[in-house]
């Protein structure tokens, strides 16, 4: 039986979705014999590939970086899947957004530093004026909040996918 | 007219989702359904405070007319026809919270109501797994000024519930709204910092009443806050029997 293609992808987030996933354990043996996983930040795969089958993104898109991987990506992927609540709300990174990105690169690198006081801008990519939730940027195909979403669900849910069917989530979820 | 027919309310009969139901002269339909067992969901109305209308949750169908109306504040009709739950119904109420996540700054996560906020559960419960509309990130404030209390604007969803029972319960109507629309926001006193409340009388209730995480107890940290609201009802009933 061929294997599904699946990426995972790590956007503004602080990997909790991620290491939720690692928490199926003994899971991710069954799953690990019906995927190839062909690009995350798990693998050492430089550039997302073509023709992958189902894409986990966790993190809201809030750098011109974040932009431009989003819709590669999206162009990329059949099945896209916004993983827990940065993705879904922008959750936590948005607790940025009702001040310029100015102000908060100046606050995080000039006011509270007392050595090398400076805003980088060499190897860092710029930031969005503001940070929104992956379905504002490229069309999402599943939903899955939750911060994070727990271990079973995320197996569940690629089960289903794997399956060939599309998880109905409602009422099985929460936001937090 | 003879007095006893002043005194005895007159009898409505209606029908809710095809239910024979009978109700007495000026019972919202809200209070009928649940008499009868039929939920309709709400946000903004709490037992034990006047009925507002200002989250919408509560909207039903009546028969005759093209608008939606809001159970908790519209009179029982004889012969009214009310449907509780429709297709067009779940969708309105699904786009309510959407609006309700999308308005102000609702971060679940970090919130010291998460697993205990009526926003949430209500979301929850309606099968929202993401909002369709553009989060608009409002700059609001947070005031910490009072020395066992915290308001954060960012959490309110402007249900009044605060408003009501300071008013209606504790008699002291520190409370108010101030402004409009999406930039109406609760106000203490004279839009003065709560500390420096002259009105307020630390009671708490208005923190126990409010469904998110907007008003909350000092020291409580992500999902510490809960919330017990069993007294409102019980204060309203004693009163009564006064």
């Amino acid at each position: 039986m061929e294997r599904a293609r699946i990426a995972t992808v790590w956007l503004d987030g602080c990997s909790g979705c991620h290491m939720s996933f690692l928490d199926l354990d003994e899971a991710l043996l069954v799953l690990a014999d019906r995927i190839e996983l062909v690009y995350s930040p798990l693998v050492d795969q430089k550039e997302f590939p073509e023709n992958v089958d189902v894409t986990l993104v966790e993190g809201s898109v809030s750098s011109v970086e974040d932009e431009e991987k989003i819709r590669r990506i999206r162009s990329r992927t059949k099945i896209l899947v916004s993983l827990g609540d940065c993705a879904v709300t922008s959750n936590v990174p948005s607790m940025r957004n009702p001040l310029k990105p100015e102000a908060i690169l100046r606050r995080a690198y000039i006011e509270n530093v007392t050595v090398q006081a400076q805003i980088p801008n060499q190897d860092v990519p710029p930031l969005l004026p503001e940070a929104r939730p992956v379905h504002e940027t490229v069309k999402v195909d599943v939903f899955v909040p939750g911060c994070p979403p727990s271990a079973g669900l995320i197996g569940s849910v690629l089960t289903e996918l794997l399956e060939g069917r599309t998880p109905d989530l409602a009422g099985q979820v929460r936001f937090g | 007219m003879s007095p006893l027919s002043t005194l005895t309310p007159r009898v409505k009969t209606l029908k809710i989702n095809g239910l024979d139901v009978s109700a007495s002269e000026g019972e919202k339909i809200l209070d009928v359904a649940r008499q009868n067992g039929i939920q309709i969901p709400t946000l903004c109305q709490l037992d034990g405070l006047t009925s507002v209308g200002a989250c919408r949750l509560c909207l039903v169908e009546v028969k005759g007319t093209p608008k939606l109306l809001p159970a908790c504040v519209t009179s029982v009709e004889e012969g009214m026809e009310v449907t509780t739950t429709s297709e067009r119904l779940v969708k309105y109420r699904q786009m309510i919270l959407e609006l309700l996540f999308s308005e102000r700054n609702h971060i679940c996560s970090v919130c010291v109501s998460n697993g205990h906020c009526d926003l949430q559960g209500m979301a929850q419960a309606h099968g929202m797994t993401h909002v369709r509309f553009p989060y608009l990130y409002p700059q609001q404030g947070v005031d910490a000024s009072h020395r066992r209390y915290v308001m954060d604007h960012n959490r309110c969803i402007l249900c009044a519930r605060c408003v009501r029972v300071c008013d209606e319960i504790e008699g002291a109507h520190t409370w108010d709204i101030q402004g409009r629309g999406g930039d109406a926001f609760v106000i203490t006193d004279f839009n003065q910092p709560w500390g420096e409340s002259q009105t307020c009388t630390s009671c708490g209730k208005c923190v126990q009443v409010c469904p998110t995480g907007a008003l909350s107890e000092k020291g409580k940290s992500v999902a510490e806050m809960t919330k017990k609201r069993e007294f409102v009802p019980y204060l309203t009933l004693m009163r009564e029997e006064l």
